[in-house]
């Protein structure tokens, strides 16, 4: 029987909008999250951490710490063996408990556990820790000066010939494009140039990190946590504790938001350490403080950009210079920033150089397209500027010049099929796009793009004994993918949405999951779900064809049942799937589907955003009017979730344009760590987010989808920021464009 | 930590002068709770006034208003004569956090907690309130704006509490209006505000006015300049704009997260001035 892909296209129950399997619980007060979970003899662990910005740890003595009542385990960095760390963790190691230094204020030096809080508070400080406070540096340009206080004697910037030979906050020079960009230049009529500058933001997830640990006297342990990605967090966290990745099981809990920010450890190696000296189970979670101080925002950046056009619009050199902070260590997102620069233009001669630098600020973690929103900023103004000084229509401009099917990248591969135009077309010809705007309001346009991912997938299938499907997959939920993969395996084996219940299994059950990230889940696991579901029919095929006694090749699967393949094959009545799964002891026993999978293929989205804000012009303080998410889907399994992906990227977007931003003291440490001062947006603060699904199939998944999450973080800083340009009369170049910003824009 | 919970404000009174650690008074607790949960304080003693009887009751007295101190935003809110008299205190009210923490928070905590972004007190001072404080040496009436010492701060000795607040009445043609800035439309907390009160006579012309600010200095800032520039005009265009600029010039704020000086400045006299309009509004409507 035919295997390979569903004839025509014509979907049955991909595209409706039922119920997710997580949706009755979590408005109830019914779902598990991190900190829900408890266990019998618990003790409760608190984190110390680094008050200062940059400091030598010279020692640290616990010995009044273990003397209070109740005080069952301390741990420092004594407690983890560094050399037997692979070096690619090591940074992992020093992030989650300070070694010879501490790299910014809330670095973790040490960790108790408690029979309650109070006493493991108390415990905190009794803990004596002596520091030399060196000099530190939060800012990323001031850290790539040569005069700047270094963090890592080490560090000698990758990417550049000859190898330096002083050590400085520059860990890596990375570069790409094509054509020559000087030329380029030469024949443009008009050329634009500016610097751009972002703060950096928290991914602002509501639940905080959260996890409890167990480890038994045999060294077996259990662990339960909040996370994007628990295959991950075993993988670590027993190689940081050096522990056999069999003797760890993870199991991920529901999940309050993570958008990046979860997709690493920071509490859970140490609960593991804690709970291994204690032993007992131990519960570490963090406070909003803590989340502020020490989980890991996204990168600062510095940005140049520079594009040259010829009267009719057509761009003729782009370049840029990216530079990001990524906390205390290197890996700071430039690489993708860099890609993703102009990934969304077809150009000849373009040139991207990214710097990677480190400053004391906490290690960073991605955030939703990590790094090409900062990037997007800078191309998507200067882009508007053009369109300004050559009298065209922004969104023309960007038609003129738009990446298409066949279009080499900026960053070296050639895109195949996408959506870009249509995203395009589609905002020029939507209604929001022609509304008449009103004094001290302006319009704003802007384009973006996401790679997407695939990755390390395994997926089992089980057809239970009355016909109904339990769905396990290894990638925790983070927007609605369970009721994605509910729909494909229903529309796969023809049977109805809520006859299969869809779970996260923990790591013990499934292979390697790579983790929720890079837009993969409703692609990779999709695909896999597929491919799980059309095994478990070629073995229900098999089964019917014993029953009925004809070759297993005489079968089809049609509309949840089995036929014979022609009049040739037989006269029986169609077999149902719960008919087999009825008799499956008598014909071989259990039914199985499974795929384990490193999944390519996935597709490139893009995403066009409009949109109007209205700024006061006596005291800076912007309201967006309307917004308009218009983005490629590839195909939309479960368009309420997609939409609902577009809204909050958008969202996302506006606060870090408006208001979000770590704002250092001069002393090193964060000055606005909670959610007072830390503004994300509130329900009243946006208008309802329009959406348009695209729908450009991606030629890598059987249904044609493409991820959804990531694209629509990427314009939202550009498209603010060329609205609020246009109400001011004054280009901005600083996210975010906080109140008092746009009012000093505004008096000039 | 002990926690009493005492039934008259005497004995209330007595728990606070007699403890030798650090003690607190816990009326909705939508500061203190906070401030407890995020280790800024650990007191040894928590008196909660929320049992005596008449910390819950709003009572006419000449004319005005006597609130006690447990009375939450949520009941004020909802008090007819007092939203009538002094629509601007309503309105800082309304601010206060969320609707569940205006169901807890009260108008003498948000006093008692000396923020100088508080956003009951500019209208309150307006107004020309008055704190009643309680101690082991009697009762005292001081103006509100005296409670607060500075950040955090109060200017109550050991042992002393705030057992009410007096609203006087509000003379005829009086408008009030309180106005915040705040870079978010809710949860947020002032980078500048205005409270308001405008009084006219028959002809239209100010005969009082009072114009407060807050969050620009350690304390909210009665701007007198600002009011003598409406005092005695019919509040035209020339008037508003004097006020508007001895609004700016009566602030000294700081640079800080929350705004810059330069802005802040900027943006008093803003307020001031769009909150004397709608309470000239008010005033003329009745």
């Amino acid at each position: 029987m035919p295997l390979d892909a569903k004839p025509g296209m014509d979907f049955k129950v991909i595209g409706t909008r039922p119920v997710r399997p997580d949706g009755i619980d979590k408005v109830t007060g019914r779902a598990r999250f991190g900190a829900d979970f408890n266990m019998p003899g618990q003790l409760t662990g608190r984190v110390l951490r680094s008050p200062h910005a940059h400091a030598r740890v010279k020692s640290i003595d616990v010995s009044q710490a273990l003397k209070l009542q109740g005080v069952k385990a301390v741990v420092t960095r004594d407690d983890f063996n560094a050399d037997a760390v692979d070096p690619a963790l090591m940074d992992v190691l020093v992030n989650v408990m300070a070694r010879d230094k501490v790299l910014y204020e809330g670095h973790a030096v040490a960790a108790v556990a408690a029979v309650d809080a109070p006493t493991a508070r108390q415990a905190l400080k009794l803990i004596k820790v002596d520091y030399e406070i060196l000099p530190h540096v939060t800012d990323v340009e001031e850290a790539m000066k040569p005069s700047a206080p270094v963090l890592h004697a080490d560090m000698f910037t990758d990417g550049v010939e000859p190898r330096p030979t002083k050590a400085s906050n520059i860990a890596s020079r990375v570069e790409f494009g094509h054509g020559d960009v000087e030329a380029g230049f030469q024949q443009a009529d008009v050329i634009v140039e500016r610097e751009f500058r972002t703060e950096a933001a928290h991914q602002g997830y509501i639940e905080p990190h959260a996890v409890v640990a167990s480890m038994g006297a045999d060294g077996y342990a259990e662990m339960w946590c909040c996370t994007q990605g628990h295959f991950m967090v075993r993988n670590i966290s027993a190689h940081l504790n050096g522990v056999d990745v069999s003797k760890l099981r993870v199991t991920a809990s529901e999940i309050g938001g993570g958008f990046g920010g979860k997709t690493t450890v920071f509490l859970e190696p140490v609960a593991l350490a804690l709970s291994r000296k204690a032993n007992r189970p131990v519960k570490l979670v963090m406070t909003r403080d803590e989340v502020f101080r020490a989980s890991g925002p996204t990168s600062s950046s510095y940005v140049k950009v520079k594009i040259g056009a010829k009267k009719d619009g057509t761009i003729t050199g782009a370049y840029a210079e990216l530079a990001y902070q990524g906390g205390a260590f290197r890996g700071s997102p430039v690489d993708m920033g860099a890609m993703c620069t102009y990934a969304c233009y077809d150009l000849k001669n373009v040139q991207v150089v990214g710097y990677d630098v480190v400053v004391n600020r906490p290690k960073q973690a991605a955030y939703r397209a990590p790094g090409a929103p900062q990037a997007a900023f800078g191309v998507e103004s200067v882009i508007d500027e053009l369109a300004q000084k050559l009298g065209m229509d922004p969104i023309d401009l960007r038609l003129k010049n738009a990446a298409r099917d066949g279009t080499k990248s900026s960053y070296g591969p050639t895109f195949g099929p996408n959506g870009l135009i249509q995203t395009l077309e589609a905002a020029k010809n939507h209604p929001n796009y022609k509304v008449k705007l009103g004094p001290h309001q302006g319009r704003g346009v802007a384009v973006g793009f996401w790679f997407n991912f695939g990755g390390q997938t395994a997926v089992s299938m089980n057809v239970n004994i009355d016909g109904s499907i339990a769905l396990a997959v290894g990638t925790p939920d983070i927007g609605g993918s369970r009721a994605s993969m509910g729909l494909m395996a229903a529309e796969e084996l023809g049977i109805a949405y809520d006859k299969v219940r869809t779970i996260v299994a923990d790591t013990a059950s499934l292979g390697f999951n790579d983790v929720t990230e890079g837009s993969r889940v409703t692609f990779s696991s999709g695909l896999a779900t597929v491919q799980a579901a059309r095994d478990a029919i070629k073995k229900m095929c098999g089964r019917a064809a014993q029953m009925w006694g004809i070759p297993e090749d005489a079968v089809e699967w049609k509309d949840g049942h089995a036929h014979p393949a022609g009049a040739n094959a037989g006269n029986f009545p169609p077999m149902s799937l719960a008919d087999i799964a009825k008799d499956a002891g008598n014909t071989g026993g259990p039914i199985a589907g499974h795929c384990e999978v490193n999944a390519e293929g996935a597709g490139i989205s893009f995403a066009t955003h409009l949109v109007d804000v209205e700024v006061d012009p006596q005291t800076g303080r912007t309201q967006v009017l309307r917004y308009t998410v218009i983005q490629d889907a590839g195909k939309a399994i479960h368009p309420t979730y997609v939409e609902g992906q577009y809204q909050g990227g958008a969202a996302q977007g506006v606060g870090w344009a408006l208001n979000e931003e770590y704002i250092y003291g001069k002393d090193g440490r964060l000055q606005n760590a909670g959610f007072l001062d830390y503004r994300i947006p509130v329900c009243s603060d946006l208008p309802m987010i329009d959406t348009v699904i695209i729908e450009v199939p991606n030629p890598g998944h059987p249904y044609g989808v493409r991820g959804v999450g990531e694209t629509g973080i990427v314009p939202p800083l550009g498209a603010v920021g060329n609205a609020v340009s246009h109400a001011c009369g004054h280009r901005m170049t600083v996210v975010p464009m906080s109140p008092p910003r746009s009012l000093k824009a505004i008096k000039g | 930590m002990r926690y009493e919970t005492p039934a008259t404000i005497e004995a209330a009174v007595g728990l606070i002068a007699a403890e030798t650690g650090i003690a607190r008074v816990l009326s909705g607790g939508t500061d203190l709770l906070v401030q407890l949960k995020a280790g800024m304080i650990e007191p040894d003693l928590v008196v909660d006034l929320k049992r005596i009887a008449a910390t819950r009751e709003i009572t006419a007295e000449a004319g005005g208003f006597r609130i006690g101190s447990a009375v939450s935003a949520a009941s004020l809110r909802e008090h007819k004569a007092l939203r009538a008299a002094w629509p601007g205190i309503i309105e800082g009210l309304k601010l206060i956090g969320s609707t569940q923490v205006q169901g807890r928070a009260t108008l003498t905590g948000n006093l008692c907690n000396a923020s100088p972004a508080a956003d009951s007190v500019p209208c309150l001072v307006a107004a020309g309130a008055s704190a009643r404080i309680v101690g082991p040496s009697g009762k005292r009436d001081i103006p509100v704006q005296d409670v607060p010492a500075g950040p955090g701060r109060t200017n109550l000795a050991k042992g002393e509490l705030v057992e009410s607040i007096f609203i006087p009445a509000a003379a005829a043609h009086t408008g009030s209006c309180y106005l915040r800035f705040t870079p978010r439309t809710e949860m947020d907390i002032a980078v500048v505000s205005a409270g308001v009160s405008v009084t006219l006579d028959a002809s239209g012309t100010c005969t009082a006015a009072c114009i407060v600010l807050g969050a620009v200095a350690a304390r909210v800032t009665i701007a007198e300049e600002a009011a003598k520039a409406i005092i005695g005009t019919k509040v035209d265009e020339a008037a508003l704009a004097k006020m508007q600029a001895a609004a700016s010039a009566a602030a000294t704020p700081i640079d800080d997260k929350r705004g810059t000086k330069e802005f802040r400045i900027e943006v008093a006299g803003v307020l001031a001035r769009r909150a004397v309009e709608k309470a000239l509004e008010r005033a003329r409507g009745k």
